[in-house]
């Protein structure tokens, strides 16, 4: 049996009312809110923070293939899911890849994992799509969209939702895009796009997948795939397929709530199907976007034994709501500021980040075998790696040690005014961890008036610094998400 | 360890420049400056320096930083960079040379020229690899100030009203003192009402960022009387760099310094002192921020671990305490041009010892120490200098 043997999702904890944009440019306000990615994430760490919760409970180095799918990576030249592999712990001899560029690459993403199981080439595959487009400022888009990301594992053991079928549509029409000089998505005119384009694609695909499998409406408990940009046409789409609304994974709520969420649009609303689904349910699933994938699903009595993990639900209700608009300008940079009177920060050095590769993105540090003591060390001045046991003294005597999945408690704590910050203050604490081993971070989702001595935090994957267009990616602690 | 460097060597010259914020003055300015003044002070000439040492951290680089605006002839110029304990460093390095017997008279100069880079605070802190907290100088070390207060059980208003009367004393310190670089005199509601800077440290718990210079002649305890009636000898110096340990394990308080208690150890030895508050008869510390110079009284051993309110409650630190501190104004108020900071302590200590401190002078004083602590407080440099007549 190939199929689904987990699930994750990320929703960034930062919500504004879409009020907050119409107050700010006058002009219709779309019901609801929507996520925002923080200053310090971007479609890497979010499908990071969604390919660890997919991973709860599951052995890193089980994964034979890790498929990161956006329309919005940092780089047009380099690949991201070595790092994201990294920062999951996962194995050297592995397949990475990026599948970029079209807003069905999620579920393009599947297709390829499951090719890769069937034929013997990978025993577990996982994907992660995640997005964070951007809409230009004062449109209704930038209203609509959201920033989220959704992590699937394929393979053959603990399947909780066997695939039992796969089929595709590519259909041709520049109906959003982005040349490789555009910062803002375009797009043409949405009632042509509706008419020609996901009225025709989406019921072509769904009825091939049904035909295909002999399948009719009526033998699925859910269906689920993406709406539109005018999500109304979603429930028309399915009503004239012979699908009864009960049967939908309804993309309001997630559209009212979370935004229309690009790539991670299908999973996110898969993996909140999933969270409700029962044993021998068949779930109908699709992704839309230069045509289309269309997958069907059995779900399983395995799914009962899935472990507790944060998914789509618990991290919906985990939220912040913005103060205003000014702070989604800010934080993505949209707008030139003025620059705090501080020092530059000088230049990423590749050959520093490089050599300390596993501790910066994967947080490993060690444990002296001597004295047991774990240590970690970011803020030395020659200290890393670090050679000689902080404690005892020992040389080159340790094991490595996996400060990233760890929790840890607030031991002391700042709000610093004066250093530059795109959400002042910075929130910097001195964190003792469960096991032992204390260090220094930023702390971020936090609520500046909240943080006390004492304070439980975990540790989150972020965006640290942009020079010269390389991203530097580390870790920052947080206050249990939830 | 069998050496000591008590009574062996000593001061005959210093000198000062004002510090602030000296926009028309570079670092020749500082240098020259201050080094003339100690020269003439000592009565000699620029010609009779046989050697030099140079501390600074952000201005200059080598020795040659300093022989090149003084004109050194041809002669050995070192140039000590270590954090904030720079300029004791050149004094120590200056002084073994002399007790080594290598030379009769060598100079140590500090100077550091801060406001050419048109922003506040000091240049950078990030490391290699961007890793390091966003955290300022103040933030670090009012990460101090949040654990002392959750320690004792100090509420914000009581731990900062203790803070904000360390500000008020060294404020008026600094008020009588003409080369000082913060002369206005506050009061506690003042500090308390300040803007933050890093939670709770405010605006005025935090000291001057300035350029200056400071200078000291060295020359052997022999030959000093031949120079001056009044020679101020050397009877500690101490330095002691952090392993870097309570930042990684979990067992350190972060309420005191240890590297700073252990300087402190480490110079009373060498001076023989059984009783630091009753001996020590004036001192000029690291008061970077206002917590530093509260820690630091314990570190110090002037106030028992936890009860340094009760002795600030009691002004024994004040001008006209049992034991001044920070009589010149301290870091607070003298300024803090990094490298020119440890010298420009011993300055101070200088003109009391030998009278000459104007409206500042301390009733007869024995014994002045100043501490240094250089980096951050989780991983300090910390020197501890002591000298007397």
């Amino acid at each position: 049996m190939i199929g689904i043997t987990s699930y994750g999702a990320y929703i960034p904890w930062h919500r504004i009312e879409r009020q907050k944009f119409a107050k700010a440019w006058g002009g219709f306000a779309i019901p609801g809110e929507r996520a925002i990615a923080y200053y310090d994430e971007d479609s890497v760490t979010m499908a990071v923070e969604a390919a660890i919760d997919c991973l709860t409970g599951i052995d890193p180095s089980a994964v034979d293939s890790l498929l990161f799918a956006t329309t919005t990576s940092p780089y047009k030249e380099k690949l991201c899911s070595a790092t994201m592999a990294l920062a999951l712990h996962l194995r050297r001899d592995i397949q990475t890849s990026d599948i970029t560029g079209s807003l069905r690459s999620g579920t393009t993403a599947l297709g390829f994992a499951l090719d890769a199981v069937k034929a013997g080439q990978a025993s577990n595959v996982l994907v992660a799509a995640s997005d964070t487009r951007m809409a230009p400022p004062s449109g209704i888009n930038e209203q609509a969209l959201g920033d989220s990301a959704g992590a699937i594992l394929v393979g053959k053991k603990n399947v909780i939702a066997e695939i039992l079928d796969s089929y595709s549509i590519s259909d041709e029409l520049a109906a959003t895009w982005r040349s490789e000089n555009d910062t803002f998505i375009r797009a043409w005119e949405d009632r042509m796009v509706m008419d020609e384009s996901y009225s025709k694609v989406m019921p072509e695909v769904l009825s091939g997948i049904m035909n295909k499998c002999g399948l009719s409406p009526k033998d699925f408990a859910k269906v689920v795939f993406d709406p539109p940009g005018d999500v109304r046409r979603h429930g028309r789409v399915a009503s004239e397929l012979g699908f009864d609304p009960a049967q939908l994974l309804d993309p309001a709520g997630l559209f009212m709530n979370v935004g229309l969420l690009g790539s991670a649009m299908p999973f996110v609303m898969l993996v909140s199907a999933l969270e409700q689904a029962e044993p021998g349910e068949k779930i109908l699933f699709a992704g839309y976007g230069n045509g289309a994938n269309a997958f069907v699903l059995q779900v399983t009595n395995a799914i009962k034994k899935l472990g507790a993990r944060r998914g789509f639900s618990k991290h919906l209700e985990s939220k912040h709501m913005m103060e205003n608009y000014n702070d989604y300008l800010r934080w993505r940079e949209i707008v030139p500021l003025d620059q705090a009177r501080r020092p530059d920060r000088g230049h990423i050095s590749v050959a520093a980040n490089w050599r300390q590769r596993k501790d910066l993105l994967g947080l490993w540090g060690i444990k002296c075998r001597r004295c047991k003591t774990p240590q970690y060390d970011n803020g030395g001045i020659t200290t890393t790696p670090i050679r000689v046991c902080a404690v005892c003294g020992a040389v080159d005597d340790f094991d490595d040690y996996d400060f990233s999945r760890k929790k840890a408690t607030v031991f002391s704590y700042t709000q610093d005014q004066l250093a530059p910050a795109p959400d002042p203050p910075s929130s910097v604490v001195l964190i003792d961890f469960e096991d032992g081993g204390r260090m220094l971070f930023d702390l971020t989702d936090r609520n500046p008036e909240e943080v006390k001595v004492g304070m439980n935090v975990e540790m989150t994957f972020r965006k640290v610094f942009v020079d010269r267009g390389i991203t530097s990616y580390y870790w920052k602690a947080r206050p249990i998400r939830c | 360890m069998s050496g000591s460097i008590k009574d062996r060597v000593a001061i005959i010259g210093m000198g000062c420049t004002r510090f602030g914020e000296l926009w028309g003055k570079g670092p020749s300015d500082l240098i020259v400056e201050a080094v003339n003044e100690a020269l003439a002070d000592a009565g000699i000439e620029i010609k009779d320096i046989e050697a030099a040492w140079a501390g600074s951290i952000f201005s200059g680089h080598g020795g040659r930083s300093v022989s090149e605006p003084l004109r050194l002839q041809y002669k050995p110029v070192s140039h000590c960079v270590n954090a904030c304990a720079s300029g004791h460093d050149a004094v120590r390095n200056a002084s073994y040379s002399v007790a080594a017997g290598i030379y009769d008279i060598v100079l140590a100069v500090g100077f550091e020229k801060i406001k050419d880079e048109g922003m506040s605070g000091l240049p950078g802190m990030d490391n290699l690899t961007h890793t390091h907290a966003v955290a300022t100088m103040p933030g670090m070390f009012a990460m101090m100030a949040t654990k002392y207060f959750h320690r004792y059980g100090l509420s914000p208003q009581d731990g900062k009203t203790m803070l904000a009367k360390i500000s008020v004393k060294s404020h008026y310190n600094g008020s009588l003192n003409p080369k000082a670089h913060l002369r206005n005199v506050l009061t506690v509601e003042r500090v308390l009402n300040a803007p933050i800077i890093a939670w709770p440290l405010g605006l005025f718990d935090c000291c001057g960022v300035s350029d200056g210079g400071a200078a000291a002649i060295i020359t052997s305890a022999e030959l000093a009387k031949k120079f001056r009636k009044d020679p101020v000898y050397i009877k500690a110096l101490q330095i002691c760099a952090s392993p870097t340990s309570g930042r990684l394990t979990t067992d350190y308080d972060f309420t005191h310094v240890e590297e700073g208690y252990r300087a402190g150890l480490a110079a009373y030895k060498e001076a023989g002192i059984k009783n630091p508050r009753k001996e020590i008869s004036m001192a000029e510390v690291h008061d970077c921020f206002s917590i530093t110079e509260a820690v630091t009284m314990e570190d110090l051993q002037f106030s028992p671990r936890g009860k340094v309110k009760d002795d600030i409650d009691a002004g024994i630190f004040e001008l006209s305490g049992a034991l001044p501190v920070q009589p010149d104004g301290g870091l607070k108020c003298f300024g803090h041009p990094i490298g020119a900071s440890g010298i420009r302590m011993l300055y101070e200590l200088y003109l009391q010892l030998q009278g000459r401190a104007g409206k500042r002078q301390i009733k007869n004083p024995k014994l002045g120490l100043a501490h240094n602590m250089g980096h951050e407080p989780l991983a300090p440099t910390v020197s501890v200098c002591i000298v007397g007549l």
